[in-house]
């Protein structure tokens, strides 16, 4: 394992100082427990988003916290949910006295933390909404699973959510919005090289030179199915064609496509791979009016790659537009 | 045999121990259907309520469950922190304001325990989880069984893991292809109930 740290103990907490010296002007860090709030937090008047999970998938969540997207974001340790203490705390930092949403992945472990973190608010008379996203459709049949795992539409919901809870929309139209997100958007990943965790010391699992994991979640766990490498524009229809099946996107639809390196996979190979994705939204007709392209929720250093199509109404354009100032996602304002 | 919350420190602590000790060991097992951590996890969370208890002795069992409970929700983190924590939160509960706990009331404080994690996990017995450790383990215990016979069902019950399809956590992405792996959770499980065997 070759990687730039001090200790694997030590890696969560240390970027956390990092960052908070990194963007001071943006967010501030809490320790023990920890958390990330918006410099400005609590805003008044305005419904506080919180979110969560696992370290080792920056720069989400923590580099999404800022003006127009999240209030607070608890960092776990390492692919491990955090717990409700931390949550409690956040959600009490940024409550801005008119609702607050938490924003789960659908993993077994932070839906549990996140309940109960919800219990405990509740007693203390905040109102606290929440709402799980689901968006992978690599798991098949939630009947004998946890479900579909949440994925890329998690950034998607965090940043349109965020818009429109920073122009004022009240609690009930922010949970609306983030369920009609999560429902409307599908996802998929595939990886080339597994990552390593800093505590296990060696890879996730191991792939051959010649080989790709198809259907990957985000936490280093092994995929749907292994197979032979492909060249970059098979990858994307491949990764493509379930989600476009599935929603099912129609000729007509208006979508935001976001093309996801995984941590460990270059810029350029990311735009080869956009470059096809889009070319397959035109073949199937549908309109691309929103777009992203970049690492922004990663698995440590695994090489690999995730599409997400959300299609997209009016409210949600209006929310991805918004001005954004954050560590990782600014524009706008 | 009665016991007070002193003798029932002496579990938690045999744990810390076990889980030191075996924490690659579950490492392991849960790298092959999970994400590997399962040890560590829960390595650092009795070591966290070991240090708690070396701070202040606990009156009462109720206090010493609740203690155990808290700090393991607080420190463990993914899904079992709070899968144990509600186990000994529930126990806690059940074991009312008693300074001692015979062998049927520590027997009632396991069986809310287990009825806690189910609720919370809403797992199903086959389910691959700890539930298919604990489940067998109380049932011994129901039935009439010493502590040494129910820790022996539980490792029985989470061998049993080995074969089967996982339909809760992480396990469940991976379809057939858990099949072959013991479950990590109900190892740890049956772990726990070995280390109360021993302290009792």
């Amino acid at each position: 394992m070759k990687k730039l740290i001090n200790a694997p103990e030590h890696v969560v907490a240390e970027a956390l100082e990092g960052m908070a010296f990194a963007h001071a002007d943006l967010i501030r860090v809490n320790r023990d427990p920890d958390f990330i709030a918006r410099a400005d937090a609590p805003v008044r008047g305005k419904v506080a988003l919180v979110s969560g999970g696992g370290s080792g998938h920056e720069p989400m969540h923590g580099g999404f916290v800022g003006r127009g997207m999240l209030d607070a974001a608890c960092p776990g340790a390492v692919f491990t949910s955090p717990t409700p203490d931390q949550m409690l705390e956040a959600t009490k930092a940024v409550d801005g006295g008119v609702g607050v949403l938490h924003i789960v992945k659908n993993y077994t472990g932070d839906v549990l933390n996140f309940e109960m973190a919800a219990d405990l608010a509740r007693e203390e008379g905040i109102d606290v909404h929440a709402v799980v996203i689901d968006d992978d459709v690599a798991v098949k049949d939630s009947l004998y699973t946890a479900g579909r795992r949440g994925v890329g539409a998690t950034v998607l919901a965090e940043k349109i959510c965020g818009g429109m809870a920073e122009a004022g929309a009240p609690v009930d139209h922010v949970v609306d919005l983030c369920r009609a997100v999560n429902g409307a958007a599908r996802s998929m990943g595939l990886a080339l090289t597994p990552c390593t965790v800093p505590h296990a010391g060696k890879p996730s699992f191991d792939l051959a030179e010649d080989e790709m994991e198809f259907g990957i979640g985000i936490h280093g766990e092994p995929g749907r199915r292994r197979m032979k490498l492909e060249p970059a524009d098979r990858i994307a229809e491949m990764l493509m064609e379930p989600i476009l099946e599935d929603l099912p996107f129609r000729r007509g639809d208006d979508i935001l496509l976001f093309v996801n390196g995984m941590g460990g996979t270059p810029l350029i190979e990311l735009y080869v791979v956009y470059r096809a994705a889009e070319a397959i939204a035109a073949k199937h007709g549908l309109a691309v009016s929103c777009r992203l392209v970049g690492s922004y929720m990663t698995s440590l250093d695994m090489a690999g790659v995730s599409i997400t199509a959300l299609r997209l109404d009016d409210t949600m354009r209006k929310g991805w537009d918004a001005p954004v100032i954050t560590p990782a996602l600014r524009w706008g304002g | 045999m009665a016991r007070d919350a002193t003798a029932l420190a002496l579990w938690l602590r045999h744990a810390n121990a076990m889980f030191a000790n075996e924490q690659a060991a579950l490492n392991a097992l849960d790298a092959a259907i999970g994400d590997g951590d399962h040890g560590a996890n829960l390595a650092r969370g009795f070591a966290k309520v070991v240090t708690k208890l070396d701070e202040a002795t606990q009156a009462t069992p109720a206090a010493l469950f609740k203690l155990a409970g808290m700090t393991l929700i607080g420190t463990v983190g993914g899904a079992s922190g709070p899968l144990y924590g509600t186990f000994f939160l529930e126990a806690a509960k059940a074991a009312g304001d008693a300074a001692t706990l015979d062998d049927a009331a520590l027997a009632a404080c396991l069986r809310a325990g287990l009825a806690g994690v189910r609720a919370r996990g809403k797992a199903e017995p086959g389910d691959k989880t700890m539930v298919d450790a604990l489940i067998p383990a109380i049932a011994v215990l129901d039935g009439g069984g010493s502590l040494a016979k129910a820790a022996e069902a539980a490792r029985d019950g989470a061998e049993a893991t080995k074969p089967i399809v996982a339909r809760k956590g992480r396990a469940s992405y991976l379809g057939e292809r858990a099949i072959g792996h013991v479950d990590p959770g109900a190892t740890s499980s049956a772990m726990l109930l070995a280390c109360l065997a021993e302290a009792s």
